[in-house]
């Protein structure tokens, strides 16, 4: 019997054997960011670049208020839980700052409910839920990315000068597509001018079948088609709708996909014309907009796709508030994000003060093939300021929102 | 008075083999009754059926006159039938104990108990029965290190356990010395009159077969081919025939 | 009507390469009783491998040459991984066998992550197939006529090989009756070795075929993984006719659910295309309750290997009790010695602690198999999240959790213990799977794919170490009961029902309501995990209960040494630690802990603490 006492005592060790904390760095601010790496490194890999360039710059020029920015980057493995203990982790351990990051909604809903328990600042930059700044949104929460609405209100005005009068929408069967397609019949109905009517598809994300779906899209005699689906659910029904004539004389108006992420896997079989929101990076010549382009082409010998802008223009926005406040102390930090200004390579973003949201907009236009490859063509930006709901609505919608 | 065990027409197949094809037997209170037959003949099958672990296709069995065929083997041990297992059958990760102690927990309806130690009940009546079969000395020993003589002295203390009515058991002594199987039947006699229960045993040694059971019933390719006392069966020419130059009687 | 018939070839077209990979894991699993979870990643490595074929050599010798190729490499790879890992422990319990398939997963994950990168890769379409034809006014892929005829004449092969030759007839005599395999005189290792070549290179051309309609992506692994497990218990294990007849009647569920769009029922909408998330399981679910065999497949006897039989309990000696309670009390005192995160993180070990301690219940001392068990810990958060949100307190929410689950379990486990061995396991999956399903799609309740946030503890409990004295005293309680039900009369007949049926049932145990009830008892137990586990976190959603998370909670219980008390607490820290500390110290932690967990569970069979034990034993006996 004296083994179950070893063991015992093994595995009273095993708990005990945890790292000790290491020092905390006096002349650095930290930043804990928190990110699905592993799950989805399509996004994140150039997300890392686009944040350790912004990073690179701050330090180079002598860092912020004679500090210079340290990140300390972690996996949340995708699941709200392991986020949230590695940001007990980051915050009691690493002492850092703030938090930052997310990509996924429940990872950025979770992140940002504990950032209001533990009383931290939290950033997000990706996660795209109207709830993580309306419904479900607090103090200590704000985000970087135009929301679901906002990025579907941008495409509305698009879909409605279309003039068409049975839509098909085929979404990812999640939060982010269940919120677009009703933001999407909402505003349409209320921009229209005829009378409007919806067939749905809803796709288990990921596993698109896109035959059936593109079969039930013409057997549905929809005169025009809202999609939401992204990634290799994108791929799989665009190359389906090109074989089966599904858009052929029928408008399509798409969410994201004019991203490099997606738009570049397409390749030859990019779509002509869909209306699409996304990021023509080749063609953006803002002087904010080259300048980070060849910076970031110099150091990484890779050209930037969205996820690259989104890391940068978030540690860029993190270095202009703790500029602002001068201090790594919650309430000060907080105050220094609202309506904060600053210059990221979409040009110029205020932290609205309202509801912690961003105003970063996204660029709007038509897909086409060039060289074998797709691009946006006839695209313009779209101010993330102009597609938020009135104040008032807003106001309405952060009802359930918490100090 | 209606007789311990009846079987009437029992009927078996399995797919296309008839393993048991329409059989009568009895056996009283009190009686040890062998089973016998080549390898296939139908007996462990027989076994299965009185037992509920098969349902008949066709046929009776009653138990004092109370028609138990196709009853699930749980409500038959609750009615007094008890049976051992030409495979020995026994719960490796307990002690020789521990495995009467179970059937002795289940007896008594404590199964569901969660407030006490299951070692802890009825180590008392365990312990005898235990000394009942010899197994005294072995009793707090892994029951997966016996050796198999001793396994099935164990399978005879678990089914008595049970104080059953009718007991049930396939090639009991399967696998021990002359001697062994001598004492085994022996003990399994004297319970069999002690308490007037009914002792059903297939057998493959002759010798155990003609010296303790009172009466023999021969199977054969699922049928019954001949009944009666020991000197009777000896007798009987098919029986002979069969068993060829096997039986050297 | 002719919509109808469209939608029949469409799934008749998903149809043939499911077929293709499931038929690849039903032959494995039929002669060798493995369930490779790995034949995903093969599917996927199939994929990729044609890719490069058809990108770098272009044209109709780049891609047909790519799909013969990837069946091969992906067979090589096949055999490799059988020789290497699998045939060390063959004699292994049967779900150790999983965990290590498990592990190769997660290796093969990285490895392609390496390769590939990350991006989707979208191949080019089948030379001579990149167009469509006109079928009743639609226009049809060529390329989906093709793999309806591909599929087909694949059945037809295949049939031929098991039927007509030497190879076949012993494929089919291992699955149905392993002794005659052995009177055979048959080498059993090349076997194996040859029949995961067959099954391995059926999944790489499954996958390669499918690269004209689907990029390659590293989600495809788990993605198609499911559904070929799905489509191998409907058609019963080991089944060749049975894997076809089940792709087909999955594919068509999918495509006529697709088809059917919105509808009214009853005056009420219904949209079924959201059915497609959950339609195999519920298929599957229902084919299980009344065959439980599946279609076509036959009871399966599993070989009992696995009897490492432990030594008797007896009473907890006085050694043992004064081990626990000064476990105990170092346990409490720990926040007084160690930082805020380490009260943390030894608080989501206690609350796995639990999570695996009632898993090893069922599958240790109960002897069943889960691979649902994350279902009930769902639950469990669920209800006490919803308890919370309508007001009631913490004690009340986490028992309001806890009952929740409990009532899943009895319902769920009433079915289940009708089944055995994979089928089983399969029907746990299922029910883990649909219950998933709901939570993800039941927004107005369960916050949908967002979950619920903001469900703390109280005040005066949320300081980290008040909330670990808290998950302390709760999942030990938890954990006390697992570990006190092993020495009652009611563990003891789990254990007897478990080491023999025959008898137990001979003795008058009633089996299966014992093992009901057993099966019910760890399904509350692990919604007590799950109710602290929302309060730990302060939110929860839909993937506490998806397939991952069950697999967590078996790595954790194998890993610690089932059939051991202690294992599935100490197996439920090594890999709540290594997960935590490699996560943090690489960039390929997902590879290294598929290492880790390989390593053990090659080197240590037993898991940790039943190795430890054995080797105790060894040195006494020596
Ligand atoms: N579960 C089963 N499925 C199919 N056939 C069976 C089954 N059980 C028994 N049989 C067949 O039924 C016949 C009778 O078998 P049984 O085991 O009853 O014989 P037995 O008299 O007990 O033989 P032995 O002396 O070898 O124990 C045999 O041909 C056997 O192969
Ligand atoms: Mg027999």
């Amino acid at each position: 019997m004296k083994t179950k006492l070893f063991l015992l005592a093994t595995s009273a060790t095993a708990f005990f054997a945890i790292h000790s904390a290491s020092a905390v760095a006096q002349a650095t601010i930290k930043i804990g960011e928190i990110n699905s790496y592993k799950a989805q490194p399509a996004f994140l890999e150039p997300y890392k670049k686009g944040w350790e360039l912004a990073q690179d710059e701050i330090n180079a020029a002598g860092g912020v208020n004679g500090r210079k920015l340290e990140t300390i980057f972690r996996d949340d493995n995708a699941t709200p839980g392991d986020a949230v203990r590695v940001a007990e982790e980051l915050v009691s351990r690493e002492k850092v700052a703030l938090l930052s990051g997310t990509f996924l909604s429940n990872v950025g809903l979770a992140v940002g409910d504990f950032a209001k328990q533990r009383k931290v600042l939290f950033i997000a930059s990706e996660p795209l839920t109207d709830k993580l700044t309306w419904a479900n949104g607090n103090d200590y929460t704000f985000r970087l990315r135009a929301n679901t609405a906002m990025q579907t209100a941008m495409l509305v005005p698009e879909a409605a000068k279309l003039n068409k009068k049975r839509w098909g929408i085929v979404y990812p069967n999640y939060e982010y597509g269940q919120s677009a397609a009703n933001w999407f019949k909402k505003y349409l109905l209320s921009q229209a001018t005829g009378g409007v009517e919806f067939v749905e598809q809803a796709a288990p994300l990921g596993r698109i079948d896109a035959g059936s779906v593109v079969q039930a899209m013409l057997d549905a005699k929809v005169d025009a088609i809202f999609n939401v689906t992204f990634g290799a659910d994108l791929q799989k029904f665009v190359r389906e709708g090109n074989t089966r004539g599904l858009f052929n004389n029928r408008p399509v108006v798409s969410l994201l996909s004019g991203e490099p992420e997606y738009l570049d896997t397409l390749k030859d079989e990019t779509p002509n014309g869909w209306i699409v929101t996304g990021y023509p990076w080749t063609e953006i010549n803002t002087p904010e907009h080259k300048a980070f382009r060849d910076a970031y082409q110099k150091k990484f010998n890779d050209y930037p796709r969205l996820g690259s802008v989104v890391g940068y223009a978030t540690v860029k926005s993190i270095a202009a508030m703790l500029k602002k406040s001068g201090s790594t102390d919650v309430a000060k930090m907080q105050a220094a994000m609202k309506n904060l200004e600053v210059m990221s390579p979409f040009g110029k973003i205020v932290w609205r003060a309202q509801d912690n949201q961003s105003t970063m907009g996204a660029y709007v236009g038509k897909l086409a093939k060039k060289d074998g490859k797709g691009v946006m063509v006839d695209w313009r930006y779209v101010d993330g300021k102009s597609v938020q709901p009135t104040d008032d609505e807003v106001k309405r919608l952060r009802v359930g929102a918490k100090k | 008075m209606s007789k311990a065990l009846e079987v009437s027409g029992l009927k078996k197949s399995f797919g296309g083999v008839a393993a048991v094809r329409g059989i009568d037997f009895h056996a009283d209170a009190g009686e040890a009754v062998a089973l016998i037959g080549s390898n296939g003949a139908g007996k462990t099958t027989c076994f299965n059926l009185i037992n509920g672990q098969l349902t008949p296709d066709g046929g009776r069995v009653s138990l004092f006159g109370l028609d138990i065929t196709g009853r699930s083997p749980e409500l038959l041990f609750r009615s007094g039938v008890a049976r051992t297992f030409q495979i020995t059958a026994t719960f490796a990760s307990m002690s020789v104990r521990e495995n009467v102690q179970m059937a002795l927990m289940s007896r008594h309806r404590e199964v569901a108990g969660f407030f006490s130690l299951a070692t802890s009940r009825h180590t008392v009546a365990a312990n005898e029965l235990l000394a009942d079969v010899g197994l005294s000395e072995q009793a707090s020993r892994p029951c997966a290190a016996l050796a198999y003589g001793d396994l099935k002295r164990l399978e005879l203390a678990v089914a008595l356990a049970n104080e059953p009515r009718l007991l049930l058991m396939d090639e009991p002594t399967a696998g021990m010395s002359p001697e062994e199987r001598n004492a085994l039947m022996r003990l399994a006699l004297r319970v069999c009159r002690e308490r007037k229960l009914a002792l059903l045993f297939t057998e493959h040694d002759m010798d155990v077969v003609f010296t303790h059971a009172d009466r023999i019933i021969v199977m054969n390719r699922g049928r019954l081919i001949a009944q009666g006392s020991p000197s009777e069966v000896r007798a009987n020419e098919e029986v002979r025939a069969v068993y060829l130059g096997s039986l050297h009687v | 009507m002719t919509a109808f018939f469209v939608q029949t070839l469409n799934g008749l077209a998903s149809a043939s390469s499911l077929f293709l990979v499931a038929v690849g894991l039903s032959l494995i699993f039929g002669v060798t009783r493995i369930v490779n979870f790995a034949h995903g990643s093969f599917y996927m490595l199939g994929v990729y491998i044609a890719y490069t074929c058809a990108t770098s050599l272009s044209g109709a010798l780049g891609f047909w040459g790519g799909v013969l190729a990837a069946g091969l490499a992906v067979a090589v790879i096949g055999v490799l991984v059988e020789m290497l890992v699998l045939r060390r422990i063959y004699s292994s319990p049967e779900l150790l066998q999983l965990i290590a398939t498990f592990a190769l997963v997660l290796i093969i994950k990285d490895a392609a992550l390496a390769i590939w990168g990350p991006e989707d890769l979208l191949g080019p379409r089948a030379p001579g197939f990149t167009g469509a034809v006109e079928i009743f006014g639609r226009a049809f892929p060529t390329y989906d006529l093709l793999l309806i005829a591909l599929g087909v004449a694949m059945l037809l092969v295949l049939t031929a090989l098991m039927k007509k030759t030497r190879f076949g007839l012993l494929l089919r005599a291992a699955t149905e009756d392993r002794e005659m395999t052995d009177a055979l005189g048959v080498n059993q290792k090349l076997l194996f070795t040859a029949v995961f070549a067959l099954g391995s290179f059926l999944a790489g051309i499954g996958g390669a075929l499918q690269l004209p309609r689907e990029p390659a992506t590293l989600a495809m692994d788990l993605g198609i993984i499911a559904d070929v497990f799905v489509v191998v218990v409907i058609g019963g294990l080991g089944s060749l006719h049975g894997a076809f007849v089940a792709a087909i009647i999955i594919s068509l569920v999918k495509a006529y659910c697709i088809g059917l769009g919105s509808q009214t029922l009853f005056g009420v909408e219904f949209e079924f295309s959201k059915l497609t998330l959950v339609a195999e399981f519920i298929v599957m679910a229902l084919v299980l309750v009344f065959k439980p065999n599946g279609l076509f497949g036959k009871p399966i006897i599993h070989s009992q290997t696995s009897a490492a039989v432990e030594l008797p309990l007896g009473k907890p000696s006085n050694i043992q009790l004064g081990a626990l309670l000064a476990g105990i009390l170092l346990l409490a005192a720990m926040p007084a010695v160690f930082d805020e995160y380490t009260s943390v993180l030894a608080t989501d070990v206690l609350i796995f602690a639990l999570f695996a301690a009632s898993l090893g219940l069922i599958i240790g001392t109960a002897g069943l198999g889960s691979f649902g068990h994350a279902a009930y810990f769902g639950l469990g958060a669920y209800g006490a999240a919803l308890a919370t949100q309508a007001g009631f307190g913490f004690l009340s929410s986490l028992f309001l959790g806890a009952a929740l689950a409990l009532a899943a379990a009895m319902v769920f486990g009433w079915f289940c213990v009708r089944l055995s061995g994979t089928y089983m396991a399969m029907l746990t999956l299922a029910f883990a799977q649909i219950v998933w399903s709901i939570v993800f799609q039941w927004d107005a309740v369960t916050g949908g794919s967002n979950g619920l946030v903001g469900i703390w503890p109280p005040e005066a409990l949320s300081d980290r170490d008040y909330f670990y004295w808290t998950t302390l005293t709760v999942c030990g309680v938890g954990v006390l009961v697992c570990w006190w039900v092993v020495y009652t009369p009611f563990g003891y007949a789990l254990r007897a029902a478990r080491d023999s049926t025959v008898k137990a049932l001979a003795i008058g145990l009633s089996v299966k309501r014992l093992q009901w009830a057993g099966f019910a008892l760890a399904g509350g137990l692990a919604g007590v995990a799950g109710a602290v586990y929302v309060f730990s976190k302060g939110s929860i959603s839909p993937e506490v209960s998806a397939i991952p998370r069950s697999v967590d909670a078996l790595v954790m219980v194998l890993l610690g040494g089932i059939n051991t008390l202690l294992g599935p607490v100490v197996g439920a820290a090594v890999f709540t630690y290594l997960q935590d500390t490699l996560a943090r110290s690489t960039d390929y932690w997902r590879a290294v802990l598929g290492a880790v967990i390989l390593l053990l569970v090659m080197l240590f069979p037993r898991g940790i603490v039943g190795s430890i034990k054995q080797f105790a034993q060894r040195r006494r006996a020596a």
